[in-house]
């Protein structure tokens, strides 16, 4: 009750009661202290020797990798092509499968809200929750290593967020425009192409130009685990302490990030 | 030509849009449809074209009976009746040829519609019908690029263009400035005398309705309170459809607005 009257009977306004007040300053107190305490636990549990001389291994870490070794870029092209198709082809395949997802997870499209609905959020959760790196592992292990592997992972993974944002989208259109086309006497899938199809293009224009952008990272790092691109040469020339091709490889690395991203805003500036 | 006998909605809410609704539209005849809101006037003509289920009751389009159709039948029969909204309801990002063709999806296969390849007598009409409300240039601009008058004229193609027999008009001048309700109100009048179409227009602007219809039915809770001919809408008919409130200055209105409409015709 922020407007009282006071002693001389005018009312005043405050922006809290003096309990509120004080309920939000214990609050923040009690913020404060268990800050502090965890910062002294965490403080305890690291080895400082580490942490002062990380500098100095930084810096060595630094020299031992310039120049880059740019001659080793000609084993880069294959593989950073390869990444480029991994990230591509598995965002195109997800999207294959995720608009139906979205079709059937949106309230407003779903043929039954009470069966159909929960199956759809449930691949929507659990292909989201699961990182494209442990994907790729499980994949490995069931048609072994390779670019194959590597594609399925960003596919799959990715299946969960274009569905999801896309039936959010599904979920947003304007519905007086589905009524209209649905009262001409349009059939159900006539009412999908034109009352909502082209109200959720913007949207999914933009959901794959941008879980493409993501792909592009992801994929970079697949080869770690042997799933094809450019994180095999990576994991290699870390496990060889190859300091000069680290380098060169994360410089490739970060060109096509720049590229991708590049590419996306450009996509989506042209739709919107 | 439109029957409704005992139609009633009442909404899962529990809300009675509708109370037992009988009335009977003879070919040809435009009635307004008023009424506060809340009173059931868009339930009313969502129930005709079922995109509202009504709960009971029946609804004849000539011989055919609509409340008992499946899907189907029900798709064969939506074509016969054209709809106009107040929001004009057009599909944003499609273009004005697009919008107006959409009217004719009830005639045209999937896969056909879906590429756009329309029956060239379809698009002939759709010319027609776009030269006939004075947007033929508008023909490829985008539906969102429009003024609110002219979509709406748009949103009355895509409703002629079915060919239909009778016209389902949710409040079409409620988003439209003054003037343009007014020509919107003509368009869609004439358009009817043209074709012999019968109309139901539900229109919140009593004045504008007595302008241009010939009957007109007020709604009260979801019941008919009043069913005649304009010049009997008295204030004391008005009071029993809206609730008290000086109407004497509404009716004395639409005798003052007369002369200006003159002109602006």
């Amino acid at each position: 009750m922020p407007v009282v009257e006071n002693a001389a009977g005018n009312r005043v306004w405050m922006r809290r009661t003096t309990g509120q007040s004080m309920l939000r300053w214990f609050g923040w107190l009690l913020g404060v202290a268990v800050f502090v305490w965890c910062w002294n636990r965490i403080s305890d549990s690291t080895t400082w020797f580490f942490v002062w001389d990380a500098p100095r291994i930084a810096g060595d870490i630094l020299t031992r990798a310039t120049p880059p070794r740019w001659s080793y870029i000609d084993e880069l092209w294959l593989p950073i092509w390869d990444t480029l198709n991994i990230a591509t082809l598995g965002t195109i395949l997800a999207l294959i499968m995720a608009v139906p997802v979205a079709f059937l997870a949106a309230r407003n499209t779903t043929p039954s809200a009470r069966f159909v609905r929960p199956i759809a959020l449930l691949i929507i959760v659990s292909t989201r929750s699961i990182n494209s790196l442990i994907w790729a592992l499980l994949l490995i292990a069931i048609i072994g290593p390779g670019i194959f592997a590597g594609i399925l992972a960003i596919a799959i993974r990715s299946i969960g967020f274009c569905a999801k944002l896309l039936y959010e989208a599904i979920e947003e259109i304007d519905h007086t425009q589905v009524e209209a086309i649905s009262a001409t006497g349009a059939s159900r899938w006539q009412v999908m192409a034109y009352g909502i199809v082209p109200q959720i293009l913007p949207a999914f224009a933009g959901i794959s130009v941008f879980r493409w952008d993501i792909n592009i990272r992801e994929s970079t790092v697949l080869g770690l685990v042997g799933a094809g691109g450019i994180g095999l040469q990576l994991s290699g020339s870390l496990n060889t302490l190859a300091w000069p091709q680290v380098s060169l490889i994360l410089i490739v690395i970060l060109f096509a990030v720049i590229v991708s991203e590049w590419v996306s805003a450009k996509v989506r500036s042209a739709i919107i | 030509m439109l029957r409704l006998e005992k139609l009633v909605k009442t909404y899962r809410t529990g809300d009675q849009a509708l109370k037992s609704v009988d009335m009977e539209v003879p070919k040809g005849q435009v009635l307004a449809l008023i009424g506060p809101s809340g009173a059931g006037k868009s339930t009313l003509i969502r129930c005709i074209n079922r995109l509202v289920e009504p709960s009971s009751g029946k609804v004849w389009l000539g011989d055919t009976e609509l409340t008992h159709l499946g899907a189907g039948a029900l798709r064969r029969e939506r074509r016969r009746m054209g709809m106009i909204f107040q929001e004009y309801a057009l599909v944003e990002r499609l273009t004005v040829m697009e919008n107006v063709l959409s009217g004719r999806l009830g005639y045209v296969g999937f896969w056909r519609s879906f590429a756009r390849r329309f029956p060239q007598s379809d698009v002939d009409e759709a010319f027609r019908l776009l030269d006939r409300v004075g947007l033929l240039a508008m023909a490829d601009k985008r539906a969102d690029e429009l003024s609110g008058g002219q979509r709406q004229r748009v949103g009355i193609c895509r409703a002629l263009i079915q060919n239909p027999a009778l016209l389902l008009v949710d409040e079409p001048t409620a988003s439209l400035d003054p003037k343009t309700s007014r020509q919107i109100m003509r368009l869609i009048c004439e358009l009817c005398a043209e074709r012999g179409l019968a109309a139901i227009i539900n229109i919140h602007d009593v004045a504008l309705a007595q302008m241009f219809v010939s009957r007109v039915i007020g709604l009260r809770f979801g019941a008919i309170e009043f069913d005649g001919p304009p010049t009997a809408l008295t204030p004391d008919v008005l009071t029993r459809i809206y609730g008290e409130e000086d109407w004497q200055a509404t009716i004395q209105k639409v005798d003052d607005e007369d002369a200006p409409a003159e002109v602006v015709a």
